[in-house]
This record gives C-alpha cells, sequence and structure tokens, in this order.
C-alpha cells in the first residue's frame, strides 16, 4: 500500500506542495530535450537522404567540438591575439572543416557504396566512428578540453526568478541554447520542407532511382545533407560542451537520441522535435519522482522506457510512416 | 643464382639472429614494467595525467641514475581506455614479457587480475584504488593497494566533516548526499557509509552517475537540490568529475560542503567551473606543485628534452603528482627486491617481496628529493595498504590550496570491515589459495 502511495500519489503531492521545483524540473527537460531534438534531426536528415543510420553522429558532435577548440588553441598560439577574432574564426574554420568532411564522407564511403544493401552502409559508419575518434584523438590529444564559452560570448550565470513560494533558476547559456537549438530545428525543418533542395531531399528519400531519373543530383544531396548534420553536431558540441566540457564521454550522450528516434520516427522531422521534447521532458520528470524510488540514476534506462511505452500504441513512431507492405 | 639464393640467405639469416640476440640481451638487461595507462576515452581526463606522471618519474630514473641498481627500466604503456576488457587483453599481453608487477588503474580490471596474480607470480599496485579487502596480507600476498583504502578514505572525510561540524555527532538528524560513478569503484565505500549512517545517526542519500549520464547529471542534481543535504561527498572520475563540480554550482549548493575523494582532486576537475567552483574540496595524499628537486629532475632530464608527453605547464599538477607517486612505490619495491635478493634483475616474486617491505619514511620522501610529498608509508606482511594519512585540499578558483594538517584513517572502523570483506571474498571464491609466502625479517 505503502509503495502504490509513492508512485501513484507522493509525486503529485510533491508536484503540488513544491511548484517552483516542478518549474524547475520542467525547465531542466525542455533544455535537454532541445538539445536531444537537434542531435535527432542530424540522424533523421540523414537517415531521409541516403537511407542510412548514421551511427557516427555521436561522434561528430565530439570532432566538430574538439575542432573548434583545437584550431581556436592553434590560432592563438600563431599570435592571433583577440579571443574573439580567434573563436570566430576557429568557428568559420570548423564549418569549413565539416563541409570537407562531409564531402569526403560522400567520395570515400557513400559514392563506393552506392545500391549496396543498408547494412553495408550503416556497417561503413561505425567504421567512420572509430576513424573520427582516431582522428580526432591524433590531431587534438584525448584529455578533455574547456569550451571556449567566454569568447564565443556565450552568456554566463543564471537568472533566478522568485515564483511558487519558491525559486526558479534559469540559466543564460541554457536559455542560449533552448533559444539556438529552437531557431536551428525550424530553419533546418523550413529548409527541408520549403526549398528546392529540401523537395530533392525528399525525392530521395522516396527513391533514389526515382530522383535520379528527374535528374536530381545524389552526391549533391548527400554533401548537403552531411554538412547540415556536421553543423548540427557542431552546435551541439558547442551548447553541451559548454554546459561540461569537450570530452569523448559526449560521444555517448548524442545516442540518446535513440529513444527520441525510436518515438519520433526515423523520417520525420517534426517526430525529431516532438520526441525529443518527450524523452527530456519524461526523463527529468522521471528522475526526479519516481528515480529516488528506485535508486535514483534511471535516466539513461528511463528514456527507452518512454520509448517503448509509445510503441506498444504507434509502432511506426509518432510521425513515423506507416509502411504496408503487399505480399 | 644458387650462390645469389644462398647470400641473401645467409644474410637474413644473420639479421633474424642478431635482432634474437639483441632482443635477449635487452630481456635481460632491463626490468620490465609495463604501465596501464589510458590517454583515450571517456576517463581520459584523468588518466592522461597520472599515465604522464608515471611514465615521467620512471623515465628520469634511466635517465639520471641509468635505472634502478644499475638496471635500466623497459616502461611500456599499455592502452585500456578504462574499460576491463581491454585491460584484461592487456595484461595478457605483457604477462608473457615478465613484468615485475601490474598497475591496473582501474577498480575493474584490478578485480579481474586479483585471482590471476597469485598463478603467474605477478604482484599487482593497485595505488589507492581497487578492492579495499585487499589490504588484508594474509588473504591477498599479491595485491597491494597502498597508500590507503576507499575506506581510509571515506573515514579521513568524515574526520574532516566532523571537524568542520564540531564532532560527528553533530551529524545527528542531518541528510549527507553521496554522489557515485555507478560501478565497483562508486560503490565500494557504500557499506562504510551506511555504518556511520547507523553509528552517528545521519541520513544517507546516494546519487548513481551511470556511465552513459556523466555528462548529464542536471535531473540528478535536482534531487539534490530538493533533498539538501547537509555535506555532499563524491566518488567520481573522469568526465563525471567536471560536470558535477559544474552542476553544484548550479543549483547554489556550498561548495565547501562539498568534498571529493582522491580521485576527484585533479585541476581539471575543478577549472572547467572556473571561479564558480571556489570552495570546492577534495582529499588528497601526495603534494601539489612542481617545486620538489625530484620533479624538476623530470622537467630537466626528461620533459625538456622532448622524452615526455606531458605540456610543461602541467607538470606538478595534482593527478600528474599522483602518477608519480604510484612510480615510486614501484621504484622503492624494485630496490628493495634488489636489496632482499641480492639479484640485479628481479622477477615478479621478488618485487612481491619488495612491496611487503616498503617503508617510505619522512627522511626517504625527503632523500628521494620529494620531502613532505606523502605521509610515511610504510606496507608490512600483514597489512597490505598502509591506512596512510592525507590531507584536505580547496579549489581558490584557480589552483588547489592545502587547508588541513595530515588526517589519518579512522582505523578501528576500518580494519574489523576491512577483515570481514577480506573474509568474505575468500568465502565466496573457494578455493582461494592459502598464503605460502612467508614473510621477510624488514616486513
Amino acid at each position: 500500500m505503502d509503495m502504490l502511495y509513492k508512485i501513484f500519489l507522493d509525486p503529485f503531492v510533491q508536484m503540488a506542495s513544491a511548484p517552483d521545483l516542478l518549474v524547475q524540473t520542467l525547465w531542466e527537460g525542455l533544455v535537454s530535450g532541445v538539445l536531444y531534438a537537434l542531435i535527432a534531426l542530424g540522424f533523421v536528415l540523414i537517415f531521409k537522404a541516403s537511407g542510412v543510420f548514421n551511427f557516427a553522429q555521436g561522434i561528430m558532435v565530439v570532432f566538430a567540438a574538439l575542432t573548434l577548440v583545437g584550431l581556436h588553441a592553434m590560432l592563438r598560439d600563431w599570435g592571433v591575439s583577440s579571443g574573439t577574432a580567434a573563436a570566430y574564426l576557429a568557428l568559420a574554420l570548423t564549418v569549413a572543416v565539416m563541409f570537407g568532411l562531409a564531402f569526403t564522407i560522400e567520395r570515400l564511403v557513400l559514392r563506393p557504396l552506392v545500391n549496396q544493401p543498408d547494412i553495408i552502409l550503416f556497417m561503413a559508419t561505425f567504421g567512420m566512428t572509430y576513424f573520427l575518434i582516431g582522428l580526432g584523438e591524433l590531431v587534438f590529444g584525448g584529455e578533455p578540453k574547456l569550451m571556449i564559452a567566454d569568447d564565443l560570448h556565450l552568456p554566463r550565470g543564471a537568472i533566478d526568478v522568485k515564483m511558487l513560494g519558491g525559486f526558479v533558476s534559469f540559466q543564460k547559456i541554457d536559455i542560449a541554447a533552448a533559444a539556438i537549438a529552437s531557431i536551428m530545428v525550424a530553419g533546418l525543418a523550413l529548409f527541408f520542407q520549403k526549398t528546392r533542395i529540401g523537395r530533392a531531399l525528399r525525392a530521395v528519400a522516396d527513391s533514389h532511382k526515382a530522383a535520379l531519373s528527374v535528374g536530381i543530383s545524389l552526391e549533391q544531396i548527400w554533401v548537403v545533407v552531411w554538412f547540415a548534420a556536421g553543423i548540427v553536431a557542431l552546435v551541439t558540441g558547442i551548447m553541451w560542451g559548454a554546459r561540461s566540457n569537450v570530452s569523448f564521454a559526449l560521444e555517448v550522450i548524442a545516442l540518446k537520441a535513440l529513444p527520441v528516434l525510436i518515438l519520433g520516427g526515423l523520417t520525420s522531422i517534426p517526430g525529431a522535435i516532438v520526441g525529443g521534447l518527450i524523452i527530456g521532458i519524461g526523463e527529468k520528470l522521471g528522475e526526479f519522482y519516481w528515480g529516488p524510488l528506485i535508486g535514483s540514476g534511471i535516466e539513461s534506462w528511463l528514456a527507452y522506457v518512454i520509448a517503448l511505452l509509445f510503441l506498444l500504441f504507434r509502432p511506426q513512431g509518432l510521425f513515423g510512416e506507416r509502411i504496408i507492405e503487399r505480399i | 643464382m644458387h650462390v645469389k639464393h644462398l647470400a641473401l640467405g645467409a644474410i637474413v639469416a644473420a639479421g633474424f639472429a642478431a635482432t634474437v640476440m639483441a632482443t635477449k640481451a635487452e630481456a635481460q638487461e632491463t626490468i620490465y614494467v609495463p604501465l596501464m595507462t589510458y590517454r583515450t576515452g571517456p576517463f581520459a581526463g584523468s588518466g592522461t595525467p597520472i599515465a604522464n606522471g608515471m611514465h615521467d618519474y620512471l623515465s628520469m630514473l634511466n635517465e639520471r641514475d641509468g635505472g634502478i641498481g644499475g638496471v635500466k627500466l623497459a616502461i611500456e604503456e599499455c592502452e585500456t581506455g578504462y574499460d576491463t576488457k581491454k585491460g584484461l587483453e592487456c595484461y595478457e599481453q605483457v604477462k608473457g614479457k615478465h613484468p615485475v608487477l601490474t598497475n591496473p588503474w582501474s577498480t575493474g580490471i584490478t578485480l579481474g587480475l586479483i585471482p590471476k596474480a597469485s598463478v603467474d607470480k605477478i604482484p599487482i599496485l593497485s595505488m589507492a584504488y581497487g578492492l579495499s579487502a585487499s589490504a588484508v596480507g594474509n588473504d591477498f600476498p599479491w595485491v597491494f593497494n597502498p597508500p590507503a583504502t576507499y575506506w581510509d578514505g571515506l573515514s579521513m572525510i568524515f574526520r574532516y566533516i566532523g571537524g568542520k561540524e564540531g564532532g560527528l555527532d553533530k551529524l545527528k538528524g542531518k541528510t549527507i548526499g553521496f554522489i557515485f560513478f555507478d560501478g565497483g569503484y562508486g560503490r565500494e565505500p557504500i557499506p562504510l557509509l551506511e555504518q556511520y549512517a547507523k553509528d552517528y545517526g545521519f541520513e544517507v542519500k546516494l546519487y548513481p552517475v551511470p556511465a552513459a549520464e556523466m555528462q548529464n547529471q542536471s535531473g540528478l542534481w535536482l534531487n539534490v537540490r530538493r533533498d539538501r543535504p547537509a555535506w555532499m561527498v563524491m566518488w567520481g572520475w573522469g568526465a563525471m568529475n567536471p560536470t558535477a563540480v559544474k552542476e553544484a554550482a548550479r543549483i547554489n549548493f556550498p561548495m565547501d560542503k562539498f568534498v571529493s575523494i582522491w580521485w576527484g582532486s585533479g585541476e581539471d576537475d575543478a577549472r572547467p567551473a572556473g571561479a564558480e567552483a571556489k570552495g570546492f574540496t577534495a582529499l588528497n595524499f601526495s603534494a601539489v606543485g612542481a617545486n620538489f628537486p625530484a620533479i624538476q629532475d623530470i622537467v630537466k632530464t626528461v620533459v625538456d628534452k622532448g622524452k615526455s608527453q606531458t605540456p610543461k605547464e602541467k607538470v606538478g599538477e595534482s593527478h600528474y603528482n599522483k602518477g608519480v607517486y604510484n612510480s615510486v612505490m614501484i621504484a622503492e619495491s624494485i630496490r628493495n627486491a634488489q636489496k632482499l635478493t641480492g639479484k640485479k634483475i628481479v622477477t615478479g616474486e621478488d618485487v612481491r617481496r619488495g612491496l611487503e617491505t616498503m617503508n617510505i619514511t619522512a627522511a626517504r620522501w625527503k632523500e628521494l628529493g620529494l620531502p613532505e610529498f606523502g605521509s610515511p608509508l610504510a606496507v608490512s606482511c600483514a597489512d597490505h595498504n598502509g591506512h596512510q594519512a592525507a590531507y584536505v585540499m580547496q579549489w581558490d578558483g584557480a589552483k588547489w590550496s592545502k587547508v588541513s594538517d595530515w588526517i589519518s584513517p579512522m582505523k578501528e572502523k576500518v580494519t574489523p570491515l576491512l577483515d570481514a570483506a577480506a573474509a568474505d571474498y575468500v568465502s565466496k571464491n573457494q578455493p582461494w589459495p592459502k598464503r605460502t609466502e612467508p614473510c621477510d625479517k624488514a616486513s
């Protein structure tokens, strides 16, 4: 009886008795959710364009952030005296590196594997993961780096708002992360829904052969999409790196997008956004109100439980396409 | 044509023979010291400076003294990535080269190697980590974990907290939060923590951090904000530590009431939070700084000569010096082994005896060029740990400063628990070999 009370009633009593903590939890969930949505978007874009589940998306986050921080340090060593100038120059160079990476992947990995089974392309992304880990460690070293948040003029500190009998703390970096990620998500969604390239992407997603027959360049679409995924990775790396630091542990965080994808569907941009928010908010609420009942630290698996619960009712995900195959 | 083939064959054979002879000569004339290190992966932040410290001190002995007792050390690193499976593979790789000891540098790897040590006759040096119970020399003759166990560490943290609170009895009715890496290492001190909770009447709140969530702790710290513990104690590693320090600052937790075990005492653990981490405290058993003659010798003979991977400004940092401390113990045990056996080239069996007779007094620390680098350390046949003192240091926003004297562990609390844990381990791992190794006079 006591356990039933703790599961079904006590959390709601807590929410009512300390509403400031509820708002704080929802805010933390929202920030995490937006960042998860951003990571998931990287997966969705590539999956839509090439039918590949890009296992390397996580390491792309680390690689992009490491490149930014590493190039910044190099520029400072080479005599760029202003931290801000070095930071924005490094940012521009990192964008160029991510373009180079997208171009190289298309040339060396995707193009030779055209028309191969999906599993071959999937395995190729595994190979890319290990290659990027090695390259990142070789060039920038394996030890964690500080994100150049100050030089990028990312805000520091918190805004504490007294409300609901307590206070809610809004970290400025979280506000910035939520805002930037929202703009990115909206921008990418618009770009791929409304522009010519976006329509071409959707055509490629439906059928490579049909897209080729109407003159769409597969190579160009792949480069654009991998580049977009690279930019998404860079923004995620900057935001998450500023919240903790830039280390190879960030790669694991990117895999938090998996339950988001299960939930939202692999092919849906709105699915990635809504899925990210549900997972982000759901795991924070679960950790805060129900976690202590089973020893806390439940976030790592709770996200999958939430996703699986949704799948019981919508096996194709929230916004995924229902696949009907005629036999 | 025939002559040509013969000549070619002779050259190849000669080359092969020369290589074999050179390898054999090298193997005979060096003492092989493998270092299991991790400079890659999510734990590289903690692993790299330690690897650098270990490597540089031993290299310095080679450069400055020509090795130990006139024998050069063959130092070889094996990258484990702090992964137990990879660590065990490393062990299998180095085992055949006759290492005089192993440094697993992971509690998981240590636990995997403990049953192998007595069979392969290769002692394990798990400096202040691993299985706390392996301090009991009678049950674990091949395992050494000086200078203090995790349980000693926790007891020293509680002595410090007690000092600040005006007595441990003042903790009655309060809450102590324990944030830990959710693995063997992080869970190691929980039995003693629960015992303390009973003894002193406080409540314990556990906050486990799974490996996948090391950089995603905001939900967990909301729990801390709600539970309002009087003190937070941390048992973290790698990317978990800087994230925890940042999150503590984010919820305005009083940083001077946030204490970490020695593995959270790295500069890179506090630095990312910068000034916001001001007041964060950590236990440590080795000094911080490069102002020691031996460390200056490292700079002169290794770092400045480009024989190290350490950036010069990182020499003397907290974790770097822990690596140095580890290598001092390696070197002292080899020296002891040479003295005990009269041999120059010692084996794992000899070095086990060397470890068991290790006695680094204050005078010896000075002689080594490391005055007051650590508290005096004595290991014996029965006590493979030493249960030595540690001190608390505090982050001032830019660097660590010592804020306490040497604090001794509560041996009276720790020893009975260690004995019980050792007996428990032995009973669960039957048939566990009975100790047959005699004790040396000096131990």
